[in-house]
């Protein structure tokens, strides 16, 4: 177990699925035996707003949130989210995004740009970056709400957890008749993250 | 073994541990997950009363019945409760009360961010402050011992930081604490003035032996560390400190009013330098100012919004946070919206085509007041769009009353909102008011409530008829229309407003995340037709996009649930059903 806390920052739009990445990957980590701290967006944000889940573990957690600059690994369920957030990573952290473009308020009606390839802006400022198309993975696994399994996968490549403790969380958590779908789309993240890494 | 639990699902385990078998409250973020946790425990009453006002009565009357009770709300719903509130701290209690403030610094989800400490220094309540789950559900069950011990209800006062995070609880048996013998005692529970001075008296006893307590209780304690700063410290903010600064001295306070006063001079006595660290309000710090000990607070912390750690560190420490990359600069907001299919999509884009004045109320609906929509004029708190609507008239006389309306959903009618239309009927306004009836309280996540004829726990139970209930109070001209028609609604408002009397348009179609039936067609956007006009754009709906390159509206198949509101806005019929 290591000592020093790990701080997981996930970000996307509300309805994403955000919310149960954080539930599982906490899960997992209680499992493991460490404390643990979540903290959740509940409320307004959700209608389609910037929300943010953060996961907090090691030997004992005070703060719910992560300080700026201190996240390990952010995780974006969209592009200009993970922008949004990208100052609470750490020097060094890694970044995952989830190819996706949900264009804001301001941009659907015109008073505002939605940012040219910010995406590839942020694989130049972060250079441990990964960018990935959940919803196309999940879709050919059998469900397009399973991205945000997929990503989970990715997540726990990436913090390096076992995954059979993810498997057993994911069991636990997504009702029986979907439990298929969201096994097979959690492997296939972890298998691309795997991919990528090399 | 240990679980996780948000704040919120701990304070329901620690009343239920307590031997509470009543709790009662209005939904409010972010004190909604509270009751409704408490509900799925067995052999418990819960419910979800109309508004927080009736649901302190209620609780009121189960202690006096000799009940556990927990009663749960946000701030502005502690406003709500206020009247009963004061003059219960008189009565005190039979069956312990815990009342719990969820309080909403930052006001994620909230029209202002009032500190309810202020309300239980006014109301002479005590107040405990947790500052993780585990606290929330150890603070929750000895609020309730403490409530009996001295005869008072007890404010278990929450911020949106400890209700929506997720910390570990160890969980304890529940103690069968049974109901408490019922003796009727009027000189108690009636509050006649002869009697409520009795127990004023009572009130200022009471407030002396827990300002003792206050300096014995292990709630409130030293963490000795580094001398040279001492910093004063509760709930969530406690963790803030100890993240940023974990060598220096600490006395965290899990019970803050009245406040230890020998523990605070103690503490002063001995370190170098002494500062609050508090969110919001100086309630701390004031109270240690007028005892005469030097020390500082919002001198260099904010009265504004959530703290972080890295607050902390500038501020007492001196540290510089991470630069940050300044990509930020470049990130257009992204405000909430209404959701594909949301039925109050059809009323604000037909209210903002129309130019009416609206005055507007709390729940999803507000967002209506946002751009593109950008349909409302005025939103203060619960039902006050009908009394509003009501002033307009009375201010700029019955022609301005035939282009303003009051806009206010179903469950915030209930709660608030009928009074204010049998005002408008007895002083004789001429006002329009529409009831959006999505069948739930939807912004806190889809809570049943008198008028959909379900209970907390889903069972049927009498339906509350809007319909009738407004003819009984006196409009003679009721109607209901689905909101996602637009000639029909547009119809309704123009024959409405014209009327010089006052009338209720019933909106009426389910909020678009509780209709679980999957469309049965998809749209597109036939390219052909489309001549960039963007009027579907502007109703604000992330089911369409907008490509700047092709000048092209399309629907995006991921988010559409194919409402029907954008085929009836294009001019050019250029979105189609896609065949087979």
């Amino acid at each position: 177990m290591p000592n020093q806390t790990r701080n997981i920052l996930i970000v996307g739009v509300g309805g994403q699925g955000t919310l149960l990445t954080s539930r599982i990957i906490a899960q997992v980590v209680v499992q493991m035996g460490y404390d643990v701290k979540v903290s959740e967006i509940h409320g307004m944000a959700q209608r389609g707003g910037s929300v943010v889940s953060q996961v907090r573990y090691g030997e004992k957690i005070y703060s719910p949130i992560i300080k700026k600059g201190d996240a390990d690994v952010l995780l974006a369920f969209e592009k200009l989210e993970a922008a949004r957030w990208l100052d609470y990573l750490k020097p060094g952290g890694k970044v995952i995004i989830n190819n996706d473009r949900v264009d804001p308020l301001p941009v659907m009606t015109g008073k505002a740009k939605y940012p040219q390839d910010i995406d590839q802006k942020i694989a130049a400022l972060v250079p441990d970056t990964t960018i990935v198309d959940a919803t196309a993975i999940a879709i050919e696994c059998g469900n397009v709400k399973a991205a945000n399994v997929v990503l989970v996968g990715m997540l726990s490549g990436a913090m390096g957890i076992p995954a059979e403790e993810v498997e057993k969380a994911i069991a636990t958590m997504v009702p029986a008749k979907a439990l298929e779908v969201n096994l097979k789309a959690f492997r296939e993240g972890e298998k691309l993250f795997a991919a990528m890494v090399g | 073994m240990k679980r996780l639990m948000i704040g919120n699902e701990a304070i329901a385990r620690g009343a239920y541990e307590a031997g509470a078998t009543v709790a009662t409250a209005y939904p409010g973020t972010p004190s909604t997950e509270i009751v409704s946790s408490f509900a799925e425990f067995p052999g418990v009453y819960a419910e979800w009363s109309p508004n927080e006002k009736v649901a302190l009565e209620v609780g009121i009357g189960a202690s006096i019945g000799g009940a556990r009770t927990l009663v749960a709300m946000k701030h502005v719903g502690v406003n709500v409760a206020a009247d009963p509130l004061y003059t219960f701290a008189y009565t005190g209690v039979n069956g312990g009360l815990v009342l719990i403030s969820a309080d909403d610094p930052g006001m994620h989800s909230s029209q202002n961010e009032q500190d309810n400490r202020g309300y239980a220094r006014f109301a002479k309540l005590p107040v405990l402050e947790p500052a993780d789950s585990q606290e929330a559900k150890d603070y929750t069950r000895l609020g309730f011992e403490l409530s009996e011990r001295f005869d008072t209800p007890v404010m278990l006062r929450v911020t949106t930081r400890l209700s929506h995070s997720q910390t570990l609880v160890e969980t304890g048996e529940r103690e069968e604490a049974g109901v408490k013998e019922y003796k009727k005692n009027a000189v108690k529970f009636v509050m006649l003035p002869g009697h409520a001075r009795l127990r004023h008296v009572e009130v200022e006893k009471r407030m002396l032996a827990l300002k003792e307590f206050a300096d014995e209780t292990e709630l409130n304690r030293i963490e000795w560390g580094d001398r040279s700063l001492g910093v004063i410290t509760s709930g969530v903010a406690y963790q803030y400190v100890k993240e940023a600064m974990p060598d220096i001295s600490i006395l965290k306070l899990g019970f803050t009013n009245p406040l230890p006063e020998r523990l605070i001079r103690s503490f002063a006595g001995q370190v170098d330098r002494l500062v609050v660290v508090e969110e919001l309000e100086p309630v701390i710090e004031e109270q240690v100012k007028a005892w005469g000990i030097k020390v500082e607070g919002k001198d260099i912390f904010t009265l504004l919004g959530e703290y972080s750690p890295e607050m902390i560190e500038e501020r007492l420490a001196g540290r510089d946070t991470a630069a940050g990359f300044g990509l930020d600069k470049e990130i257009p907001g992204r405000p909430p919206l209404l959701c594909p299919g949301c039925p109050h999509r059809g009323v604000f884009y037909t209210l903002h085509r129309m130019r009416l004045t609206v005055t507007g109320d709390i729940g999803c609906y507000t967002l209506g007041a946002l751009p593109p929509l950008d349909g409302m004029d005025s939103c203060i708190c619960m039902g006050a769009s009908i009394g509003t609507v009501m002033g307009m008239e009375k201010a700029r006389g019955q022609d301005f009353a035939r282009k303003s309306v009051a806009v206010i959903g179903d469950s915030t009618f209930v709660h608030s909102g009928i009074t204010g239309l049998i005002d408008i009927v007895y002083n004789q306004g001429t006002s329009t008011v529409l009831i959006l009836d999505n069948d739930t309280t939807a912004m806190t996540g889809h809570q049943d409530h008198p008028a959909t004829g379900r209970t907390i726990t889903a069972q049927t139970t009498s339906k509350l008829d809007l319909v009738a209930l407004c003819k009984a109070v006196g409009i003679e001209h009721v109607r209901v229309v689905d909101p996602l028609k637009l000639d029909e609604l547009r119809q309704a408002l123009t024959e409405e407003l014209e009327r010089r009397e006052p009338s209720v348009i019933i909106c009426k179609r389910p909020c678009a995340l509780i209709v679980k039936e999957p469309p049965q067609q998809k749209y597109y956007v036939d390219a052909e037709l489309c001549k960039g006009c963007k009027i579907c754009i502007r109703i604000g709906c992330t089911g369409m996009y907008w490509l700047d390159k092709e000048k092209l509206a399309v629907i995006n198949p991921n988010n559409c649930i194919t409402c029907g509101l954008c085929p009836q806005v294009c001019t050019f019929d250029a979105v189609k059903i896609v065949e087979g």
